[in-house]
């Protein structure tokens, strides 16, 4: 037995409590749907966890409707401290039922426990503890004088983080005194639903919050409706345009944090132990769903061969499998969709000439799995190092001075996030500088905070979630600046 | 009919995360509005705030080190371990001001959303009141704000509860610790929110209460050297501005009396009067 084989550790599932079928949450109610529901699956086995229900239109109007009222009648007229006790009853619920909401994460979207249980979660509870302090003192926002909630927001966030998302959704919108409809995505909508659950637990007032499920009909039913003032999307590029073209001319306030291709730039000098870690967490956590992923390794020529082989050699120790085992690295491929997905690139990959690696791993039967992926001898030209996988594969490109690799990391229609890894802090700050992007990480990677503003450049969006900018868009401001 | 004799509490001091009788071994007599024996107040001494001072010091490293969303969120749990207890402290004000039960409700409601107030703030005042400065050249340059150290406070003398919140909170918010000498003729509450603070995960040392004579204590303190600040919220019946020149000879940051019901209204500037503003500079390679 080498030191790589551990005994299963599996989380148990025994904390869940699920039922067979779930309802739109709306007016602060479980009721049925119109539509004709769907099951979601558990991406790891395939086997279904609970039927879910498809909001048409008519049940996204009645969500719409209760925001509505909600807003006019209950939300907009609480001060911002009572908004605030409301958000804080919600963090700390969250925080209370930590361990049921990570196996419920793991179970429907397929990503290791230890990262829904140490990571997804953990965010989520401080997401609303951060902004609940908010909604008492909006006026230091630095939104304006006189901020003022929007009115309804209408929100659709991904399969990829589905809590986390929800939380950076809602809690600012609610801070900042808007009412929400929310749309998680068709293959993760548990974690929503028992969100719903703890919002009646914290006795939310009804409508404040309502959710929708269904897919991407639902989503468009959402966007487009004409009573909603604010629309905030997570997701990819291509809906990302249509919702923008959709809402041009409505006077809806848009939000959008789409794809990305980020670089991930690693420096002679770079500490090489502590960059290959990052780089590994840069594109395998989460199997690489993670739209600010480090997808493209920069590194420079001198380095290259030794940086390689050592992320090889890491790569070897990484566990593949059952996403509730407590000692999986990367766990299932969230649906069959996606992984086609990554396979096509993947091939795409091949046949551009590029050479690809994976470690020796064996993969469950059944579920959705694809192996670590390496490509090496990529070129800027190639589809993988130019379209966005959202899968665990890294395309890895060299560079020899700084200014080649600005260029390269600069060279995507995308502006995420990028990394930087050098011992020298005047280096990354230049280079830092020259990043057109909208986050980037110097020996760190994928790190996340409610107080860190998080959103893109270019074709990855507009608008941030995080810190005092993410208020800033869910807020307006009655007085016109320079003025008064 | 109930044949329950009541077991008193001896309020003493609450220094260091204990409970100590003052080591001088004086008490003085509370009273209520009619000027009934209400407790016996335990009459803090020179070395009594020196113990403080040095408990206070030892804990700015523990607390000013802790996250500030760590700091948020022991700062929270206190609002609601207080709000639980919420009927001791409405029960107290009501014997030691002698005011009408729903006053003495509205002061702890009060008191509970200030503390809250300020806990939300733990991590945000840094994103307001710090920010990236444009320097001309190629440099990095921030401003962060940072706690002071140790913030002695003479607390508002009229009120049990809400006056004392409303001085020590805010100096808890960026990391300070703080001595505070409680107000003379209310400090029964002072000692009941000690309890409180000492269950909220509230780090031993990082609050400490003096209950006494405010204007025996505040000359220590005005002239110790290992204190950082000094809140005369409370002292206006002092001689306070012996007590500011006592207070320049380390250059202690100095807050002044205030008086009347909006005495240490909440503010950010509450908060920033404590900390010190930390600004790097850091060069950029020319690329």
């Amino acid at each position: 037995m080498s030191f790589l084989e551990y005994a299963p550790a599996p989380e148990s599932t025994a904390i869940l409590d699920l039922k067979p079928e779930y309802g739109l949450f709306i007016d602060g109610e479980f009721t049925p749907a119109a539509g004709e529901s769907f099951l979601t699956i558990s991406p790891a086995t395939e086997k279904p966890i609970a039927r879910i229900a498809n909001a048409t239109d008519v049940d996204v109007d009645r969500a719409v409707a209760a925001a509505r009222k909600a807003y006019d009648k209950t939300w907009s007229r609480l001060s911002g401290r009572d908004r605030g006790k409301y958000l804080f009853r919600i963090a700390r619920l969250v925080q209370e039922r930590a361990r049921e909401l990570a196996v419920a994460e793991s179970l429907d979207n397929g990503k290791p426990i230890k990262e829904s249980r140490d990571v997804d979660v953990p965010l989520v509870a401080a997401w609303f503890f951060y902004y609940a302090g908010w909604a008492d003192k909006l006026e230091y926002a630095g939104a304006g004088s006189n901020p003022r909630a929007l009115g309804v927001a209408a929100q659709v966030i991904p399969w990829n983080f589905p809590l986390l998302m929800l939380a950076w959704k809602i809690a600012p919108a609610l801070a900042a005194g808007n009412t929400v409809v929310l749309k998680p995505a068709e293959t993760t909508p548990l974690t929503a639903l028992l969100f719903a659950e703890i919002l009646q637990q914290a006795d939310l007032p009804a409508g404040v919050v309502n959710i929708v499920t269904g897919a991407g009909d639902t989503g468009r039913a959402l966007v487009n409706h004409p009573d909603v003032n604010k629309v905030a999307f997570t997701g990819s590029t291509a809906v990302g345009r249509e919702i923008a073209r959709s809402t041009a001319g409505t006077g809806k306030k848009l939000t959008l944090e789409l794809g990305g291709k980020a670089a991930n730039i690693v420096f002679d000098d770079a500490p090489i132990d502590q960059a290959v870690e990052g780089i590994v967490n840069g594109i395998f956590f989460n199997q690489g769903h993670v739209c600010c992923a480090g997808s493209r390794l920069l590194v420079q020529e001198s380095i290259h061969d030794e940086v390689v082989e050592r992320l090889k050699s890491r790569l070897e120790t990484l566990r593949v499998g059952d996403p509730l085992d407590k000692n999986t690295d990367v766990g299932a491929i969230n649906s069959a969709e996606q992984l086609a997905r990554i396979r096509e690139l993947s091939e795409i990959g091949e046949a551009e000439g590029a050479e690809r690696w994976s470690p020796a791993c064996e993969l469950p039967e059944n579920g959705f799995w694809f192996a670590p992926t390496i490509f090496t001898n990529v070129s800027t030209s190639h589809r993988i190092a130019r379209e966005e996988i959202f899968g665990p594969v890294l395309s890895v490109l060299s560079f020899r001075t700084p200014a080649e690799a600005i260029a390269k990391a600069n060279n995507t229609p995308y502006g995420l996030s990028a990394g930087i890894w050098s011992e020298k802090g005047s280096r990354i700050l230049a280079v830092a500088d020259k990043l057109r992007a909208g986050v980037i990480w110097a020996n760190t990677f994928n790190r996340f905070d409610p107080a860190s503003p998080f959103g893109g450049y270019k074709e990855s969006g507009y608008g941030r979630e995080g810190g005092r900018h993410g208020l800033a868009a869910y807020l307006t401001s009655t007085a016109k600046e320079g003025q008064r | 009919m109930s044949s329950h004799i009541s077991v008193p509490k001896t309020y003493k001091l609450y220094v260091n995360g204990a409970f100590p009788r003052s080591e001088s071994g004086r008490v003085y007599e509370v009273l209520d509005s009619k000027g009934r024996f209400l407790a016996n107040a335990a009459q803090a001494s020179r070395k009594d705030a020196r113990d403080a001072v040095v408990a206070a010091r030892a804990a700015v490293g523990g607390w000013s080190g802790a996250t500030a969303y760590n700091r948020g969120q022991v700062l929270y749990r206190v609002a609601e371990v207080l709000e639980g207890r919420r009927a001791q402290f409405e029960d107290e004000i009501v014997k030691q001001e002698g005011v009408s039960a729903s006053a003495a409700r509205d002061q702890v409601d009060a008191a509970i959303d200030r503390w809250v107030w300020y806990a939300g703030w733990a991590d945000k005042f840094a994103q307001v009141t710090g920010n990236a400065n444009p320097v001309s050249g190629p440099y990095f340059n921030l401003s962060v704000p940072e706690p002071t150290g140790v913030v002695a406070i003479v607390a508002p003398q009229d009120s049990a509860l809400l006056g004392l919140v409303s001085a020590v909170a805010p100096a808890l918010v960026a990391g300070n610790t703080v001595v505070v000498v409680a107000s003379e003729a209310h400090p029964l509450s002072a000692i009941t929110l000690g309890e409180v603070l000492a269950t909220s995960d509230l780090p031993k040392g990082v609050v400490n209460v003096l209950t006494g004579s405010p204007a025996e204590l505040a000359p220590w303190l005005a002239s110790h050297a290992d204190v950082n600040a000094l809140d005369l919220v409370g002292a206006s019946a002092l001689e306070w501005i012996d007590l500011e020149i006592a207070a320049a000879e380390t250059l202690k940051r100095v807050l002044t009396p205030e008086e009347g019901p909006d005495a240490a209204t909440p503010s950010l500037a509450r908060i920033s009067a404590f900390t010190e503003t930390k600004t790097v500079w850091h060069t950029k390679a020319l690329i």
